[in-house]
């Protein structure tokens, strides 16, 4: 009998030695006379149990791990191709607390199919959303996707339904799909977790919305960082073209749908819509003005549907199970689920899809069970880069869009960063603004200009130069920025620099609370 | 322009700008390419695809040095590059970079006087639950210590 063993091809498996452990499986296996299928799955994001392998057994399937290549010979031992028991064995993964806790829908297949097999992809309720969506009208497809009340998961929340709408009535010889993958916020990497792990739902859910406002050809802008990512896509994309779910005529509907990956070059700031779009044509990643929108006057100056990754995968389930299920979950305007994401110096990091609402100490702690380091947590990044340093005294807040946002924070594309009393919040600031310098495009002075005099400034309070007018300084640089910059890198720069500065002035050489000292 | 010193295969760059000039936007495309095969963007380079794709020289090189990805010069044999952003800075990627520039003597965007290692900071490989991270010819790697980096480098310059 073929024993299904299942090891990760998830970028973030693969740096821990998944590959080696692949090929010592392989050969041992081969050595023994066991006959195994090895399936390269996504990982099941529990990564400090990676590489984690999993066998197929009559109660489910059996994980081990974290499994390194010395481990495979006392794993045959062990009897692991029949759930044998072994010091690594970690029980049945669905069983496993950090997992059983989650609710899955966006990742409801990641870990547990192939991921470039169409056959594997309908066998687990793949394709449904698109058989729906094939039979509905597109103001119907729009409707639903309104309906579910999902928002643009890339950090601006944007409510998906409403940009169709307007991309849908918009009059034009041609219309794109564009899906930003260039998801470089640091601290994140759902949207590598699915184009690696899921690639077909980002398909299907590109397909879906190139019925519903009636574009027939779509770019996936993926990050150059991410080599991984692009091999899944592309084989992902050929098979689904091999089968007749993209092309001409999908599934014999007469409708077309064509998908092609284009490659980004390490600028952050084509993260940013315009800005991504100007190098999809094939220029210098500046920021555009808006208006136009993008959805009136977007690639090549056709209207156009510019959405991230995740708010692209969730749409199949919203077609198959119906936008009322969806926004079942969450809490206030957040509805669904978001994949939120555990990184830094947390002791289990990785991906937890949940429903929004649980607070941060809750994903914190329960899930991430502390630091990595064993110390005391002090401060949290959360949305990237340009996202809020949140202090203990916070950790009780729901991760939302808006009950974050009421606290000078924002949940932007799910990430948290955590870092233990070590980190030197100043250095972390200057970090920010530097950061800010080096990735702005220099259309606007706020942005090009003001990140520079930023890090002068906290230089010079961190020499203790006149600290009090440093401050005074500092807080109307940020509010220029702001105010004045033309999108959100100049614009939300200032968050984090400026969450630094109100919760932790004693790193900057301040005694007392920043705005008193000011 | 001047001509480049450095010898780089003309019909191998001609190849890929006639491959993909006709796709819409080809300027990326066509400078991954580029860069794919011979392993940077020559500037000499420029007022081929700029003839090709009936752009300015201007705006050929305007596109080429925005990105931090693409390079002008010829890499070293391997190409090293440390992610510094925020959550590998949270498990001491400060502490590794500048353990990197010591000990390969060069700063980012230098390649080792062996040609053996250039070495490059990167923000963000998507690896952020197993930090600090750094890919080596683009090959991810998780949980470096400066230990498993010194492996590393020796490895890599005992390679062609």
């Amino acid at each position: 009998m073929t024993i299904k063993v299942y090891i990760p091809r998830d970028s973030a498996s693969i740096s821990l030695g998944a590959d080696k452990v692949a090929r010592t499986i392989a050969v041992e296996a081969a050595r023994r006379g066991a006959t195994i299928e090895l399936v390269r799955n996504g990982s099941r994001g529990m990564f400090w149990l990676e590489p984690m392998i999993e066998v197929s057994t009559p109660e489910g399937r059996v994980a081990y791990g974290p499994v390194f290549p010395g481990d495979v010979s006392d794993l045959f031992e062990a009897d692991f191709l029949y759930g044998g028991q072994h010091h690594l064995r970690l029980g049945l993964t669905e069983d496993i607390p950090y997992f059983a806790k989650q609710k899955r829908l966006t990742f409801a297949r990641v870990g547990i199919t192939d991921p470039v097999s169409i056959d594997d992809y309908l066998a687990h309720d793949g394709y449904r959303g698109l058989t729906n969506a094939l039979k509905m009208t597109p103001a119907d497809i729009v409707e639903e996707v309104t309906t579910s009340g999902l928002r643009g998961r890339g950090g601006a929340a944007f409510p998906t339904g409403i940009k169709w709408r307007t991309v849908l009535g918009a009059q034009a010889d041609q219309k794109y799909i564009v899906c930003n993958a260039d998801e470089g916020d640091s601290g994140t990497f759902s949207d590598r977790m699915i184009m690696e792990g899921d690639p077909l739902v980002l398909i299907e859910g590109m397909t879906i919305a190139g019925l519903a406002v009636g574009a027939t050809m779509g770019y996936i802008y993926l990050r150059s960082e991410y080599p991984y990512a692009e091999v899944a896509l592309n084989e992902a994309i050929a098979a689904a073209n091999a089968r007749g779910y993209l092309g001409d005529d999908i599934l014999g509907s007469g409708k077309t749908f064509h998908l092609e990956v284009r490659r980004g070059a390490g600028a952050y700031v084509c993260g940013e819509e315009t800005s991504l779009l100007e190098s999809l044509e094939g220029k210098r990643g500046m920021v555009r003005f808006k208006p136009p929108l993008p959805a009136l006057e977007g690639l090549f100056g056709k209207p156009t549907v510019v959405n991230n990754v995740i708010s692209l995968a969730s749409v199949p389930i919203i077609l198959d199970q119906g936008g009322a299920n969806y926004q079942e979950y969450g809490v206030g305007r957040s509805r669904g689920t978001l994949p939120f994401q555990l990184a830094g110096n947390i002791k289990y990091g990785g991906l937890v899809e949940a429903a929004f609402g649980l607070t941060i100490r809750e994903l914190l702690y329960d899930f991430g069970g502390g630091s990595r380091t064993g110390r005391p947590i002090r401060a949290v990044q959360i949305g990237g880069p340009l996202g809020a340093y949140v202090p203990e005294s916070q950790f009780d807040l729901p991760l939302d869009y808006e009950e974050l946002g009421k606290n000078d924070a924002m949940l932007g594309h799910g990430g948290l960063v955590v870092f233990d009393d070590t980190v030197d919040m100043a250095q972390m600031a200057r970090f920010g603004m530097e950061f800010c310098a080096i990735e702005s495009c220099g259309k606007c002075t706020p942005c090009r200009i003001g990140s520079t005099r930023g890090v002068e400034v906290i230089d010079r309070m961190v020499e203790g130069k006149d600290r009090p007018k440093q401050v005074i300084l500092l807080r109307e640089l940020c509010d220029t920025m702001l105010s004045g910059s033309l999108c959100a890198l100049g614009g939300m720069a200032p968050f984090p620099v400026l969450s630094a500065l109100n919760h932790f002035p004693e790193d900057f050489g301040l005694a007392e609370p920043a705005d008193k000292a000011a | 322009m001047t001509t480049s010193t450095t010898p780089w295969d003309r019909d191998k760059v001609l190849g890929i700008i006639d491959a993909l000039k006709h796709k819409p936007g080809a300027l990326m495309p066509i400078l991954h390419g580029i860069q794919d095969n011979i392993g940077y963007v020559p500037d000499d380079a420029v007022p081929l695809m700029a003839e090709a794709l009936n752009l300015s020289r201007a705006e050929v090189h305007g596109t080429i040095t925005f990105y931090h990805h693409f390079r002008t010069t010829p890499p070293g044999r391997h190409k090293l590059e440390i992610c510094r952003a925020e959550a590998c800075q949270a498990m001491g990627a400060n502490r590794l970079v500048a353990h990197a520039k010591k000990t390969l003597g060069v700063d980012f965007h230098e390649t080792t006087a062996d040609g053996a290692i250039s070495l490059e900071a990167v923000y963000c490989l998507g690896n952020c639950a197993c930090s600090p991270a750094v890919m080596v010819d683009g090959e991810l790697l998780g949980s470096v210590s400066q230990e498993s980096f010194d492996e590393l480098v020796g490895n890599l310059r005992s390679q062609p």
